[in-house]
Formats: structure tokens, C-alpha cells, sequence
């Protein structure tokens, strides 16, 4: 699997996700620094977490203008995967390619803990390698992950099974509505989350819950390539 | 050509930032506060004028304001 990362001024997340994309894929990622037009040859986009641009104006606000976006928006609409997680999940948000924005936690509080997430779709090459209904362990660690769009949206994502993420068993950290933790575009190739699976993708790091997330991908690119 | 771009929560959107300040006024003794809602602002000064409104909207609409939660409002002093 050849996979791309996005690096921006203050991405701090990018090693871990390197770590689980090799982990899962073979493969470490090609790294991308925001200023560049152009990607590689890949079969997956990853937007990892950290703080881009300090997140000076909004989370995410400014990375999603940045010169290397418009090449990520041609790849993501000629189908390629786009993995955002947390900070990512926020630019793909800013950026338009999938719906609604986060907003600032309810508690106003910094959160980082781990907390229980429902697989609620698990037929996305994001997620095959779990059940529908799987309740798994992930740590979340953001200030704005509270997921608001209008009813209308938020009724079209259940409708369309483009929730694929819930906080579990009351675990909601940030006040997101309908408990919403990831969600994946209408084609089914951008998917974007707040928690942060790549920090269980080993023993080392407490578990391994993260993990099948990375290998529902690298599996999809094995069974293409075979 | 000098501009103030106010950029608000719209109506219906949780403001937890203004609840908080809400709260704190409170707690200074200000009595009958009914709501607060936190926005910002922006001056902005364009070194060419022409097409000044319509460039100021297009930074609203594509930067200053997220419009699926934000209204904007542009000043032109």
C-alpha cells in the first residue's frame, strides 16, 4: 500500500500514524509538505492530528487553504482514500470535502482520555476488519471535536450510513451530537475521525483496537493488487 | 480602503465560550445579563479599492467565516 502524509506547521501526530501505516501496509508513508502542488503515486491520503497553524482562526481553517489541498481534493474526487484524523478530520471539514465542522468541546476542556467508540458501518475500506456493532478501545486527545451540522445534514449522514464512528456507552467526550465520532463522504472514499486509532496499533502502546482500521485499507490494496 | 468584518455565531448554534462568559459576568455580580455570544473581528486594509466589497466578501465566504456556523458582516470605514 503507498500511502501519502500531509505535514503542516504544527501536524505533531505524523510519527505514530507513519508507525501504524507501516505497521498495517509494509510501507512508510511518503511525507508531503504542505507547501508542495503535487502528491505521489498513492493509494491512501493521510491528514494526521496535531495543531496545524497553531490553530490560529479555526481548527484546521488554515491548513485547508493550503497550496497542497487542491491536489488532495482532485485525488479524493478521483476516488482515492483520504484518512483525516482529529486536526485532519477538521481540515477535511474546513476544506469541504466532508460535512459540518467541529466546534469547541462543551466542557470547554482540553479532553485526553480513551473512550468507547461503536463501529457503526463496517463496509468502508476504512473499517472491514471490524463488526457493525463492535464497541473498541481509542484515545481521544482535542479541544474542538464537538461535531455540529444542521439536522437536515445530520439526518442525511444516518440515512446514508455515513456515520461510522459513535461514542460509546456515554463516553462522548465533547458534546459532538448524535454522538458523532467519524464520518465518511458520500462516495465512501474520505473518511475523518477526532479519535486517534493510530496510538493502539500495538502492544507497546496498550492495545491494539486501532489496528484493524489500517489493515481494512492495506487488505483492500492487497486484494486489488493480487 | 479600511474594512471591519464582524464574524458571529448564527442563531441555533451552541456557543459554550459565551455561556462560560455568561456565567463568569455573573459571578462579577452583573445582574440581568440575559445571553452572551462570543464573535470576532477582523480590520483589514486593502492597498487597492477597487472591487473592495466584493474581494471582502469572497475572504469572508472562503477564510474569515465558516458558513455552516457563522454569519459575517462587513464594515466598510
Amino acid at each position: 500500500m503507498k500511502s501519502a502524509l500531509i505535514l503542516f506547521p504544527g501536524t505533531n501526530r505524523e510519527r505514530d500514524m507513519a508507525a501504524a501505516l507501516k505497521r498495517a501496509g509494509g510501507r512508510d508513508p511518503a511525507i508531503v509538505w504542505h507547501g508542495e502542488t503535487s502528491l505521489p503515486d498513492a493509494d491512501l491520503i493521510v491528514l494526521p492530528g496535531g495543531f496545524s497553524f497553531g490553530d490560529y482562526l479555526r481548527s484546521g481553517a488554515i491548513a485547508a487553504r493550503s497550496p497542497i489541498m487542491p491536489e488532495v481534493i482532485k485525488r479524493a474526487q478521483a476516488g482515492a482514500l483520504v484518512l483525516g484524523v482529529c486536526n485532519g478530520f477538521q481540515a477535511l471539514c474546513e476544506v469541504g470535502l466532508l460535512p459540518g465542522v467541529l466546534m469547541r468541546n462543551t466542557s470547554l476542556k482540553f479532553v485526553c482520555r480513551e473512550v468507547k467508540l461503536e463501529i457503526v458501518n463496517a463496509q468502508t475500506p476504512f473499517t472491514r476488519a471490524y463488526r457493525a456493532g463492535q464497541v473498541i478501545r481509542c484515545p481521544v486527545a482535542h479541544h474542538d471535536g464537538n461535531y455540529f451540522a444542521d439536522a437536515a445534514t445530520l439526518d442525511r449522514l444516518g440515512g446514508e450510513d455515513c456515520v461510522v464512528f459513535r461514542y460509546a456507552e456515554g463516553t462522548n467526550p465533547n458534546g459532538s451530537q448524535r454522538d458523532i465520532a467519524g464520518i465518511i463522504n458520500a462516495g465512501g472514499n474520505v473518511l475523518g475521525l477526532m479519535p486517534h486509532p493510530e496510538n493502539l496499533t500495538e502492544a507497546a502502546q496498550g492495545g491494539t483496537d486501532g489496528l484493524p482500521l489500517f489493515q481494512s485499507i492495506a487488505s483492500g490494496f492487497m486484494e486489488r493488487a493480487a | 480602503m479600511k474594512a471591519r468584518i464582524f464574524v458571529t455565531l448564527k442563531d441555533g448554534v451552541l456557543d459554550p465560550q459565551g455561556q462560560a462568559i455568561e456565567g463568569a459576568l455573573a459571578a462579577l455580580g452583573f445582574d440581568g445579563v440575559g445571553a452572551v455570544r462570543q464573535g470576532k473581528v477582523f480590520d483589514i486594509e486593502l492597498a487597492d479599492p477597487a472591487d473592495g466589497e466584493a474581494r471582502l466578501k469572497a475572504m469572508c465566504e472562503k477564510l474569515l467565516a465558516n458558513t455552516v456556523i457563522e454569519d459575517y458582516e462587513i464594515e466598510v470605514g
